[in-house]
């Protein structure tokens, strides 16, 4: 089989290990393409793309821009701040008029969860959830997921441990999915008041202490306070976050074992993630990035093949 | 030299055991020599899925005879296809290893069976992301002859099979966990 079970890439909650498996293995092929002299393959030659962004984005959408033209698909970008969306345009009017001008894909960012999920109901383009609210985004899960494989050689078995702001993260969800589908242990880690009340019925360890949860952890995807999101107050100051939730190179030297460190960006440094952590030598923040690529065409590419 | 036919009536017919098979990869072999010389500038390339078990057997016998180092690689041309989208399910891609650069090199790109011509079309593609090779020769194992739908033809033939377009060749090589080389044209119910 080399064909997604789904039309969509929603949610890591909507796909089957199987999927992830054979995105995975294409990925795997695409990484050796973006590593060669000429990047490019002819593939998406007659695809054309519309990245719709009504949230801002640096790396994400640069990453799906990037794999939409090494796969040769023509691209168009529309971002909501200077758009007719200001206008008042519903946003199946806004995809539908983007599609009536022959676009065959959809990457979709959107500020309320489901949006995407409302939109796949009603349209008959592929569409790529780029992160929809605080609900989920599965690119970045299959990005992380992958690059543990790279690093760990499997994910099965593996402990990881997701810190930080879970409760307004699209990461956290998407990952904990991710790595339950392939047979890792999960733990979440952060102050109280930024876990979700009912996490533990996904199944996934819950711990206040970061220092437990990087002693039990083999990966730690350190994840940004997301102060956008916050409308009230979770925690006294950054200051104080910083010192009982900031991981520094002295930490982790003082697990004294291997511990690999992941983040999705953008890192606040200083924050959750000190400097000299973040540049060190447990840090694959910058392999998360390169595998984003390939793992991006990967998906684009299947998605895009499956005509049946 | 004489092809072979098989019938729309029977089931299926060898067309290669594993002594003639051995053979047939000895002459190859030697015809390659007889235009390559000593091999310093040329440069093996199979072609996944199946194109690379002949290569690495043509591979170890050519660098056997003529004691000389070969370069071998392995080309995916999946991502070059002409049939995206036209196909229900997507090609799955196998892995590309070209550890060197074909720049100026000749090229002898091998593979299994030459059916269509269109996967030597989309290997010549995506060969250029390697360099602008010298010269690029193909050698087959089998030929497919009257089913060429592109303008292309194999420089060395290992034995050429009249087919129909409904008849497949199957290869079965040690090398792919069969237990005896042999090659087979069948035809599909």
């Amino acid at each position: 089989m080399s064909k997604l079970s789904q039309k969509h890439l929603l949610g890591i909650k909507d796909i089957t290990r199987e999927d992830i498996e054979l995105i995975f293995e294409t990925a795997d092929n695409f990484k050796e393409v973006i590593n060669r002299p000429i990047k490019k393959v002819p593939s998406l030659r007659d695809v054309t793309i519309a990245n719709v962004f009504f949230e801002n984005s640096t790396r994400t959408r640069l990453s799906f821009e990037l794999a939409q033209k090494r796969l040769s698909a023509d691209v168009v970008n529309f971002s909501a701040s200077n758009s007719s969306v200001k206008k008042g345009e519903t946003l199946l009017d806004t995809v539908n008029n983007i599609l009536a001008m022959k676009v065959d894909m959809i990457v979709m960012r959107h500020a309320s969860p489901g949006a995407p999920h409302y939109l796949a109901k009603h349209i008959n383009a592929n569409i790529v959830n780029a992160g929809d609210g605080t609900h989920e985004h599965p690119t970045q899960a299959l990005l992380d997921t992958f690059s543990i494989r790279e690093k760990l050689g499997d994910v099965s078995g593996k402990k990881i441990a997701i810190i930080g702001d879970i409760l307004h993260s699209r990461v956290a969800l998407s990952n904990i999915f991710a790595l339950q589908k392939l047979g890792a242990k999960v733990m979440v880690c952060g102050p109280p008041t930024l876990l979700p009340k009912f996490i533990k019925h996904l199944g996934v360890e819950v711990e206040f202490d970061v220092r437990k949860a990087l002693l039990w952890c083999d990966v730690a995807n350190v994840l940004r306070i997301q102060l956008e999101r916050q409308h009230i107050k979770y925690f006294p100051s950054l200051r104080e976050y910083s010192l009982y939730y900031g991981i520094t190179k002295k930490v982790l030297d003082s697990l004294k074992k291997p511990i690999i460190i992941m983040h999705p960006g953008p890192i606040n440094r200083g924050v959750e993630l000190s400097s000299d952590a973040a540049d060190s030598s447990h840090s694959i923040i910058l392999d998360q990035v390169e595998n984003g690529v390939a793992v991006r065409m990967a998906v684009l590419y299947l998605l895009a093949g499956a005509t049946a | 030299m004489k092809s072979l036919y098989l019938s729309p009536g029977m089931q299926k017919k060898l067309i290669l055991d594993s002594d003639l098979l051995d053979l047939t990869i000895s002459r190859l072999c030697q015809q390659l020599i007889e235009n390559h010389n000593d091999f310093s500038e040329t440069v093996i390339i199979g072609m996944q899925p199946r194109g690379i078990f002949v290569a690495d057997i043509l591979h170890k016998k050519l660098e056997k005879d003529t004691k000389k180092e070969i370069p071998l690689g392995y080309l995916d041309a999946t991502f070059h296809r002409d049939d995206f989208r036209r196909r229900e399910i997507p090609a799955k891609a196998s892995e590309t290893r070209i550890p060197f650069i074909i720049e100026g090199k000749k090229v002898v790109l091998v593979d299994d069976v030459l059916f269509t011509g269109r996967s030597i079309r989309a290997a010549m593609d995506s060969m250029i992301a390697f360099g602008r090779p010298a010269t690029v020769e193909l050698v087959v194992l089998i030929d497919r002859k009257y089913n060429r739908e592109l303008p292309i033809a194999a420089d060395y033939v290992g034995k050429t099979v009249n087919t129909l377009t409904s008849q497949r060749v199957l290869v079965e090589l040690e090398a792919q966990g069969h237990k005896q080389n042999k090659i087979w044209l069948i035809n599909k119910d």
